[in-house]
């Protein structure tokens, strides 16, 4: 393994083992998912078709707002006894730290799409079933989006006193492209149409993930150092 | 091995450090003293490439740190006021993260060896979360002592130790400076471990207003030089 993947790996390690030790971030965030299917359950009704329509953007509102609260945790504990400065100090190439916080992150949205998926499915009674396989594809791809642009800003106001308001300022906006492919998309796919009918959502969001994961690994450097 | 030259800091109108100039040798250690606020802490953070001066240069090993501050890094070791160490890994854990990060040999043994100078190797595998300040402090010594460094930057090391880690400290840099290592110790009390030190430094006001070899000087004469020093750097401000 070169020293590059060595690092980003060892400090994917580190948050999941962090992660899985606190279960500070996913148990606020399991939490957090049951409250909003609550909302969403009152809100909607029985209506089965004013749900098919909404469904998409149900979705992915609670992933946006459950990944609000986990990214914006990112960089708590670079915060605690200067590990940020220690960061700094270490020398090599500072965008494995990005990439193993990244993957990191991913991990952390997936296991929460994992469990809002099987939540909504139970709750709205609606079989996922036979168009997992797609669902899954727009899934991976939006949340690898959110996630990197999430990242880079988690960590760009990591150091902030007002870091709690100013992260969703930023992140929201930026995430409108990968917002309305993922949405877009996954309204075709929950429909039952195949993933070539959205051919053209998801190279826009292929399209958003490379720029966004090209620009945090270009600039964390510069945010880490700031 | 490590030269600054004509060092200043200043945020807006006030300047944190004026004109600092000092070198360090292999082989050399510096006790750099001076009162709460003499710029000591951000002198360190300059000379570790944590802070741009405003003006002036900074050379480690004959590299240029403040053009290019990784290859400097790779020399360096540092311990500041936080251990950067992760509450929820273990000791042993904290330190193979920070070792790979270094790019260094994370095997077991190394890890534990390293734990066992501190005499931490009975807590290896329990959470940092559980320790004490003094621990924390120790295994900061231990992740430095993995480091392979040429220079260190110790930033009041001896605080929170207790009698025999603050032996163990004294010995480790006595080692680190036959092998050919410089180190700079700040602190501003006269506490256990300034014994290793050859030479002192006094920084007031954010101008180095003493630079001796320990040959020249009783820790009795530092006493009474720093007193009156910072006495009179105090009363001029």
């Amino acid at each position: 393994m070169t020293q590059y993947a060595r690092r980003a790996w060892i400090v994917l390690w580190k948050d999941l083992l962090t992660e899985r030790r606190s279960k500070e971030s996913l148990n606020a965030l399991f939490f957090f998912s049951l409250l909003l299917l609550f909302l969403f359950q009152f809100a909607l009704g029985p209506d089965r078709d004013q749900l098919r329509a909404a469904l998409p953007g149900i979705l992915w509102l609670g992933f946006i707002l459950a990944g609000l609260l986990g990214l914006g945790r990112s960089f708590i504990a670079e915060r605690q006894n200067d590990c940020w400065e220690g960061l700094v100090l270490t020398a090599g190439d500072k965008s494995a730290i990005y990439l193993g916080k990244l993957l990191g992150n991913v991990a952390l949205m997936a296991t929460v799409e994992v469990v809002l998926l099987v939540l909504f499915g139970f709750f709205f009674d609606v079989d996922l079933w036979p168009v997992l396989g797609p669902l899954v594809v727009v899934l991976a791809l939006g949340t690898a989006g959110l996630a990197a642009v999430g990242t880079l800003f988690a960590a760009m106001t990591a150091q902030l006193r007002a870091r709690e308001l100013l992260f969703p300022v930023l992140l929201l906006p930026a995430q409108v492209p990968i917002l309305l492919g993922a949405v877009s998309a996954t309204q075709a796919v929950l429909l039952g149409q195949p993933l070539g009918e959205v051919a053209h959502w998801l190279k826009l969001l292929a399209g958003a993930d490379v720029v966004y994961i090209v620009i945090g690994l270009l600039t964390f450097e510069f945010i880490l150092e700031a | 091995m490590l030269v600054a030259n004509r060092l200043r800091k200043s945020y807006g109108p006030s300047a944190v450090l004026e004109d600092v100039s000092l070198e360090l040798r292999e082989g050399q250690c510096l006790a750099l003293l001076g009162p709460n606020g003499a710029g000591k802490t951000t002198l360190l953070r300059i000379l570790a490439t944590l802070l741009r001066p405003t003006a002036g240069t900074v050379t480690v090993g004959g590299v240029d740190a403040v053009k290019n501050p990784e290859a400097a890094r790779a020399m360096m070791g540092m311990i500041a006021h936080g251990s950067h160490v992760y509450e929820d890994l273990t000791a042993i854990e904290n330190l193979r993260f920070w070792t790979v990060m270094r790019g260094g040999d994370a095997s077991p043994a190394r890890l534990v060896a390293a734990l066992q100078q501190v005499e931490l190797d009975a807590v290896a595998g329990e959470r940092v979360r559980t320790f004490s300040a003094g621990m924390k402090r120790r295994l900061a010594l231990a992740r430095v002592a993995l480091g392979n460094a040429r220079l260190l930057l110790l930033d009041e090391p001896f605080t929170g130790l207790d009698r025999q880690a603050q032996k163990w400290l004294g010995e480790f840099l006595m080692s680190f400076k036959a092998g050919g290592g410089a180190a700079i110790v700040a602190t501003h009390t006269f506490g256990g471990g300034l014994g290793v030190a050859d030479r002192v430094a006094i920084l007031a006001g954010g101008r180095l207003l003493v630079d001796r070899s320990c040959a020249d000087l009783s820790w009795d004469d530092v006493r009474r030089l720093y007193d009156s020093l910072t006495e009179a750097n105090g009363s001029a401000a």
